[in-house]
Order: structure tokens, then C-alpha cells, then sequence
């Protein structure tokens, strides 16, 4: 069947921090010099913000770039930081650490992302834009080996794969340019990786998982402003995380768990460790009289400077996330990608005026130049550092931070998380507690208030490279991890006529990402479902 | 044959609403919107009807905040011509709507109103209804399956056990229930193309109808939380929390 095409100067895949900052840039420049360009924005999600889910504290210093006046423009930032609070957990202790300096948020925000990104997309439409939520980019359109745009996935595809009553096919998105803005492990942007080899001269990305809900908490133990960080209990000091707790606006808690995708126990479940955690003495009071209003979960990229990719190729670039700018020690990346959105415009804007062919050089070569580049190479061995354990990397942190001042003449480096699970056999299996429905819950009540819909008619969207290998390999070797790993319960092993199988609740996803990166042979690709399917996230 | 159809904006059905903590009605801060269901099967019966070459015109109207022209141009991208929206600052009930509705009525001067047969919000299934008889029109309600032809038209009912058809001379007012079409997709080309199609915006107070609440909400709870249920051992024990528990035996 052919399909329609549209034309566009630039198309941007994903509508978020680092998508939307791209666009609004290049509207920028193109309005100052009274010139004329047509930008499209796609985003998988049903509405821009669906799919947006971060702490967050954020830095102001891109916004304070790109948009000086965001106050005045009613910028979602109410909530300034008053006070950082670090712990360190045993138990049934907690001890107050020093607050590292990457931790200090003086100046900072407590936002929610998914409000500034819907914010940040009304920007963009006044200036021109034009966004389509609830549209995937499902496909690159290279041509001679070059990047010739994205298109949008069928609508209306049975679960079999064929057309159903109400088919629709996808459209092609062309433009000179396209820039990748997907996020953290984004689909297209994995491919694009594979086919341009742009990780050659890389390490590995690795990647956390962060979980997160979002509660309304009494009047009597809400303090605006307050942000606490904790490690230690419930994880072991072989595992690296921790959890986040900021209090925002009209009596909202937001609270999270960041586990590294390099544990290497099969056993241990990132969702029942979250769960866990809020029942600590030192941090339960904040949740008893509160009531849980939202629930999600997204990875994040924690490989840093040493697992950058190649940023540039034939007809596109990658932007935000999607290439990893995340300062891992701070856990913000928000303003990194944004910073990259706005040198990424910047770049082909030049560009487009001189007559430099289809891969914008003068991206990487800014970026160089910008602070972004110093932030994220002055913090690159911190992360790397906590695989000698917590009180190893806690040690390593201080010295880079108070002595080296992310000077180190070396640099650590970076393993693929995926190879870091130990055989199932090998490990000591946990024992985690049964959820009290009051202050820890289970994996099908969370999923239900993120307000995830996925239409039921269509393929699934977690492709296995190898049907044989969840029972051979996963099953056998490590006790099926991907009941565990997956926040959404998306995958179960169930028994048939006395046959065990891995059954993939597909509807169930909130395109996190995890299995994509962490399952031990890489045999599950995910890829976009039907546009507008997924969460619905309120203000995540 | 101008059609009219008019959407509602309502919480999504995918999100599960929560009664806020004064308890004075449902949270809608932060929450995603979208076109009532039954509503957009309205539009599609209309576009539908347009593309069969019985109707010439296609006119989506809302009644109430400006963000209700989202759901109109979700409408335009579905296939409507143009659309109309009435603002409020008041709380609109369905009396009001059915006032305000009338007034269009009667400036636009449609041959058939399609609406859904109810709001997924308020599930108060009445607008069409006072509508009809505002008008003094027929109608014919819950409809799964409409034909239209020179100045009539035949609705398919679903009535208990079976199914009733109805014919009703023109002008009309027919309310959609589920069966009735599969909505389409609208595509990316035509939501692009509803952003430019005319939309108009009218002030609710500027068409002299009483548009004041007659209702008061007094409170708004959530419904009582399941129990768990138990795993029984045996018949006896059935009986027996069946009879001293339940005390339904
Ligand atoms: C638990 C957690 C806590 C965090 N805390 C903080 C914090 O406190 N402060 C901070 O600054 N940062 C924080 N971050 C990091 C921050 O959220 C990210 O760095 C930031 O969101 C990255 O922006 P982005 O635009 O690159 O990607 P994203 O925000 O991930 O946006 C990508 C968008 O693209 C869409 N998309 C992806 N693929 C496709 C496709 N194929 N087609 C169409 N659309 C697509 C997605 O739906 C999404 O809307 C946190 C992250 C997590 C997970």
C-alpha cells in the first residue's frame, strides 16, 4: 500500500525536554532572521506530557537560555528548592549524611516534567510548531545511506498483523533533516546506532531503572521544597541506588526508586525493593495518611561521557537521552537535554545557510565548546566507580569530587548491563515482604492508576528475536528475570497443560525500556506500539 | 442536509478518575482529556452519512471552557466541516446545554442532531432527550443503525430482546449508543488540515437563554473498596459463611 508523504524542513522524533527545546530554537533563529521554517514534532504518546515521567528537580540554566523570560510565560517552576536532605538507610536506622555538591539545589526547581513538557509544547505551537501526539515514528526512511525521514506506524493492524476494518496506514515524514529526540534506549535511535555504527568508539550505555509514584500526603508532614535523597537499605551495598523524595505543590509527594541495570542477582526485583523502601521508619510517616494518585516507570541513562555516542550522521542526529547526556550523580539530565536541543538547533541552523550536505558536523563540534560538555566529563568516573560496591564508590566519589575535582587523568569504564546477571544458582534468592495495600502495593494495582491503554487488537509490540530461548536460557539459567525486572508485570511465566511459558502482557507496558537493555541475551526488542497507546501519565 | 453534532470534552476513558479531598466533585487538574466516545461515534455517523452523499454539511458544536476546542478540532479531523464553540463561565447542566443547543438549532437550521446518548462523565443521558422536546422534534434514541433518505429517516434501536426500527420524518434528533460504528483513526494529513478549518466561537450569555445551574452537588465519594475474597475449603464451609457471614442462606 503507498503511503502519503508530508515535507518539512526538520522533523524531530519525540516531544520532549530535548525535542521541544530543538524546536523552539530552530523557530527562533529562523523568526530573527524573518526566514521561513516548517518543523514537525511526533510523540508516540496520546498527548504530549503522556509519556514524561522524571523526579524532578530541575536546573534552570537551558530554560534560562532558551526562553529568558519563562517566568512571565508562566513556566510550570513553582516550587523552589528550600532544603537537600541525604540518609543513609540500615534497616531500621537512618544517618544523615553530608550532602555531595552535585546534591545541593540551591537555585534548583522541584517540577513535574510531564507539566513543563506540555508547557514547553505550547511554546512551541505559538511559535509555529507543528506537534502530533499520539503518532510513533515506527520506521527510518534511509535512502543511499541517507536519513531521508521517519514514518508514523499503521493504525488498525490485527494481532495477526493484517489490516483490520478501520486500516489505516502510516504517513512518511520526510525532511533534509531529522532529529532523534526519543529518550533514553529510544527504538529508532538503537537502530540508527546499529546501522551507522555510531557506537564504535564507545562503551557501552548502561542504564538504570527508575520507578515512581506520585502521592497527595497530609497537610501535616507536607514541606514544600524539601527534597531528600537516601541510600543504603533495601538495597545491598553490591547494588547500586537509591530512592528520591521531593515535595511539590497542593500537597504532593513525589517518590522514587533508581536501581542500576547492572545488578547481577536474578533474584531481585526492582518494584518489590521501591515497595519496600517506603515502609522504612524514617520515611513511611510521610505516606500514612496520604493517598497514592500515580504510578510509573522509565529508564535512564547512566553511562555518562565515556558511552557517548557518535552524535551526527547522513541526514540526522541525535539529541537529549537518546544520545545519554545524563549527569549520573546529580540524576538530572533535563537541563543537559535541553542545552543539547538548543546547540543542536543552533548547529543546523548554520547549516542550512552555508551548504555543508547532510551530516551537521558543527553539532558534535559546539557541543564541545559547551558546558555541557565540561559538566558531563568532570563527573564521568563517579558512576563507574560504585562497582567497587557502595562504601567503594562513596570513597572513589569523595576523592574525585573533594580532590581530583574531575580531574582524574583516567577514566573508568563502562560494562553492557545485560551481561552483569549471575546464573540463578549462584545467587542468594530474596524474600520480599507481601504488599499492605496502604503503603506498598502490588505490580497490577500500580500499572492500573498510570492509566495504560494499549488497543487489544494489534501485533505485540515485545518482539522475541528467539521464541525458544525465555524457557532455555532465562528460565533455566536465571529463574525467568524478567518477572521481576518488568515494573508492569508485563511478563509472566505461566502453565499449560503442565507446559511452562513465558506469557507477554503487552497492554500492560509503560514503555520503560527495561527489558529492552537488561534481558541477558538481547532477545526482546521493543518496539512502538499503536500511536497514542501506553500510559497516561497526569503530571509525572 | 446540514447535520449537527455536538461534543463533549470529559475525562479520557482510560484515566481512573479520584474524587478530590474536599470531596466537592472529581479531579480534573492534570488530568488528560478527550472527546466523549459516544460523541465521536456521532461524528463518524455523520461523516459517514456526508460521504454517502445524504449530507452536505457536517457542524460540530461544544458547549463550555476554551480547551473544549481541542475536542472540536478532534472532531474537524474526523470529518466535520466546521465547527462552533459556546463558551461558559457558569457550570453547564444538561438543561443549559439543551437550551443553548436549541439557539444553534435555530441559527444553523439542521435537518438532524446527532448526539451520544450520554456523557462518559456525568452518565446523565438527558441532553438529547430535553433537546427534542425543546424543539418539539421526533427523536429516536440509543440508535444502532441509522438510514437516511428524501426528508426521513430510519433508526435501528436496541430494546430488550430484540431490536425496533423507527422512521421519523426530517428535521430530527437521533442519540448514538455503542453499536452503531467503529470510529476511524483520524490521520495525521487531516488533523493537520482540522487545524485550519473554520472554527467559531460564541459567547453563551450573548443567546439569551437561562443558563443557571439547577442542580447542587452536595458531595462526591468514592464507591466502597472490594474485600478480598477468600478461598473456601470445602461445601461445609461455604454453607457456613454463606449462612453466619453473609447471612445471605
Ligand atoms: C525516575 C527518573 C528521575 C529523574 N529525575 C530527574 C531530575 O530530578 N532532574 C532532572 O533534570 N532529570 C531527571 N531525570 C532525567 C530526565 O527525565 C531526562 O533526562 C529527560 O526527560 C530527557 O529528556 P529527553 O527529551 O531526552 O527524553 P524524554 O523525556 O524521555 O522524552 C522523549 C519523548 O519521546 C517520545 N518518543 C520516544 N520514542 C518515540 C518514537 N519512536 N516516536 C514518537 N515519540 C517517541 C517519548 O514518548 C517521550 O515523550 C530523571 C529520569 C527518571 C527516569
Amino acid at each position: 500500500m503507498t503511503r502519503e508523504v508530508m515535507d518539512y524542513d526538520v522533523v524531530i522524533v519525540g516531544a520532549g525536554p530535548s525535542g521541544l527545546s530543538t524546536a523552539i530554537r530552530l523557530k527562533q533563529l529562523a523568526a530573527d532572521e524573518g526566514a521561513e521554517i516548517s518543523v514537525c514534532v511526533v510523540e508516540k504518546g496520546s498527548e504530549v506530557g503522556a509519556h514524561i515521567l522524571s523526579g524532578a528537580v530541575i536546573e534552570t540554566r537551558a530554560l534560562d537560555e532558551l526562553l529568558p523570560d519563562w517566568q512571565a510565560l508562566g513556566a510550570p517552576l513553582n516550587t523552589p528548592v528550600v532544603e537537600d536532605r541525604f540518609l543513609l538507610l540500615s534497616e531500621s536506622g537512618a544517618r544523615k549524611l553530608p550532602t555531595p555538591p552535585q546534591m545541593h539545589n540551591e537555585g534548583n526547581y522541584i517540577v513535574s516534567l510531564g507539566n513543563v513538557v506540555r508547557w514547553l509544547g505550547e511554546q512551541a505551537e505559538a511559535l509555529g510548531v507543528e506537534i502530533y501526539p499520539g503518532f510513533a515514528a515506527a520506521e527510518l526512511l534511509v535512502e543511499d545511506g541517507i536519513v531521508r525521514g521517519v514514518a508514523t506506524g499503521d493504525m488498525g493492524v490485527t494481532r495477526e498483523g493484517e489490516p483490520g476494518p478501520n486500516h489505516q496506514p502510516g504517513i512518511e515524514l520526510r525532511a533534509p533533516h531529522t532529529v532523534f529526540a526519543e529518550g533514553c534506549r529510544g527504538s529508532l535511535s538503537q537502530s540508527l546506532m546499529a546501522r551507522f555504527q555510531l557506537r564504535v568508539d564507545s562503551d557501552p550505555q548502561t542504564y538504570g531503572l527508575g520507578i515512581k509514584e506520585l502521592w497527595e500526603v497530609d497537610p501535616s508532614v507536607h514541606r514544600p521544597g524539601l527534597t531528600l535523597h537516601t541510600i543504603g537499605w533495601p538495597l545491598r551495598a553490591d547494588t547500586y541506588g537509591g530512592s528520591f523524595l521531593y515535595h511539590l505543590e497542593n500537597h504532593q509527594v513525589a517518590v522514587g526508586f533508581v536501581v542500576g541495570l547492572d545488578y547481577a542477582n536474578p533474584h531481585l526485583s526492582p518494584f518489590e525493593e521501591f515497595q519496600r523502601f517506603k515502609t522504612h521508619p524514617a520515611i513511611r510517616g510521610v505516606f500514612e495518611q496520604g493517598r497514592r494518585i500515580s504510578y510509573g516507570a522509565r529508564a535512564l541513562n547512566e553511562g555518562g561521557f565515556q558511552s557517548l555516542p557518535k552524535l551526527v550522521f547522513p541526514g540526522g542526529m541525535l539529541v537529549g537521552d537518546a544520545a545519554g547526556f545524563l549527569n549520573v550523580p546529580k540524576i538530572k539530565g533535563t537541563h543537559m537535554a535541553m542545552k543539547s536541543g538548543i546547540v543542536a538547533a543552533e548547529a543546523l541552523h548554520a547549516h542550512r545557510a552555508g551548504q555543508g550536505g547532510s551530516v551537521v558536523a558543527g553539532y558534535p563540534e559546539r557541543l564541545r565548546q559547551s558546558w555541557l560538555w565540561d559538566e558531563l566529563r568532570g563527573v564521568r568516573n563517579i558512576r563507574p566507580s560504585f562497582r567497587w560496591g557502595l562504601w567503594g564508590g562513596l570513597a572513589y566519589s569523595a576523592l574525585d569530587t573533594y580532590v581530583l575535582r574531575g580531574r582524574a587523568p583516567w577514566t573508568l569504564r563502562n560494562h553492557a548491563d545485560h551481561t552483569a546477571l549471575k546464573p540463578a544458582s549462584a545467587c542468594r534468592p530474596i524474600d520480599y515482604p507481601k504488599p499492605d495495600g496502604k503503603i506498598s502495593f502490588d505490580r497490577l494495582s500500580s500499572v492500573f492508576i498510570s492509566a495504560t491503554n494499549h488497543a487489544e487488537d494489534q501485533p505485540c509490540h515485545l518482539r522475541l528475536k528467539d521464541e525458544a530461548l525465555p524457557m532455555s536460557v532465562n528460565r533455566a539459567l536465571f529463574d525467568a528475570p524478567e518477572q521481576r525486572y518488568c515494573p508492569a508485570g508485563v511478563y509472566e511465566i505461566v502453565e499449560d497443560a503442565g507446559a511452562a511459558r513465558l506469557q507477554i502482557n503487552a497492554q500492560n507496558c509503560l514503555h520503560c525500556k527495561t527489558c529492552d537493555i537488561k534481558d541477558p541475551r538481547q532477545n526482546i526488542t521493543w518496539t512502538p506500539p499503536e500511536g497514542g497507546g501506553g500510559p497516561n501519565y497526569p503530571n509525572m | 442536509m446540514k447535520i449537527l453534532v455536538p461534543v463533549k470534552r470529559v475525562v479520557d476513558y482510560n484515566v481512573k478518575v479520584r474524587v478530590k479531598a474536599d470531596q466537592s466533585g472529581v479531579e480534573l487538574a492534570n488530568v488528560k482529556m478527550a472527546m466523549n466516545p459516544f460523541d465521536e461515534i456521532a461524528i463518524e455517523e455523520a461523516v459517514r452519512l456526508k460521504e454517502a452523499g445524504v449530507a452536505s454539511e457536517v457542524v460540530a458544536v461544544s458547549c463550555g471552557v476554551p480547551a473544549c476546542q481541542e475536542t472540536l478540532r478532534a472532531a474537524l479531523a474526523i470529518g466535520a466541516d466546521r465547527a462552533v464553540l459556546v463558551t461558559s463561565v457558569v457550570e453547564l447542566q444538561p438543561l443549559a446545554v439543551a437550551k443553548i443547543l436549541k439557539a444553534i438549532v435555530e441559527k444553523e437550521a439542521p435537518s438532524l442532531v446527532i448526539l451520544g446518548k450520554q456523557a462518559i462523565d456525568d452518565d446523565a443521558n438527558q441532553v438529547g432527550q430535553m433537546l427534542a422536546a425543546l424543539l418539539d422534534w421526533p427523536q429516536a434514541t440509543f440508535a444502532s443503525k441509522v438510514e437516511a433518505s428524501d426528508g426521513q429517516v430510519r433508526v435501528t434501536r436496541e430494546i430488550d430482546g430484540g431490536l425496533e426500527t423507527l422512521a421519523m420524518p426530517l428535521p430530527a434528533v437521533i442519540t448514538t449508543d455503542l453499536r452503531l460504528n467503529e470510529p476511524r483513526y483520524a490521520t495525521l494529513p487531516n488533523i493537520m488540515k482540522a487545524k485550519k478549518k473554520p472554527l467559531e466561537t460564541v459567547a453563551g450569555e450573548s443567546l439569551g437563554v437561562d443558563l443557571a445551574p439547577r442542580l447542587t452537588t452536595l458531595k462526591v465519594v468514592e464507591p466502597p473498596s472490594r474485600k478480598a475474597g477468600i478461598l473456601v475449603a470445602d461445601v461445609a464451609q461455604l454453607v457456613d459463611k454463606l449462612k453466619n457471614e453473609a447471612q445471605v442462606l
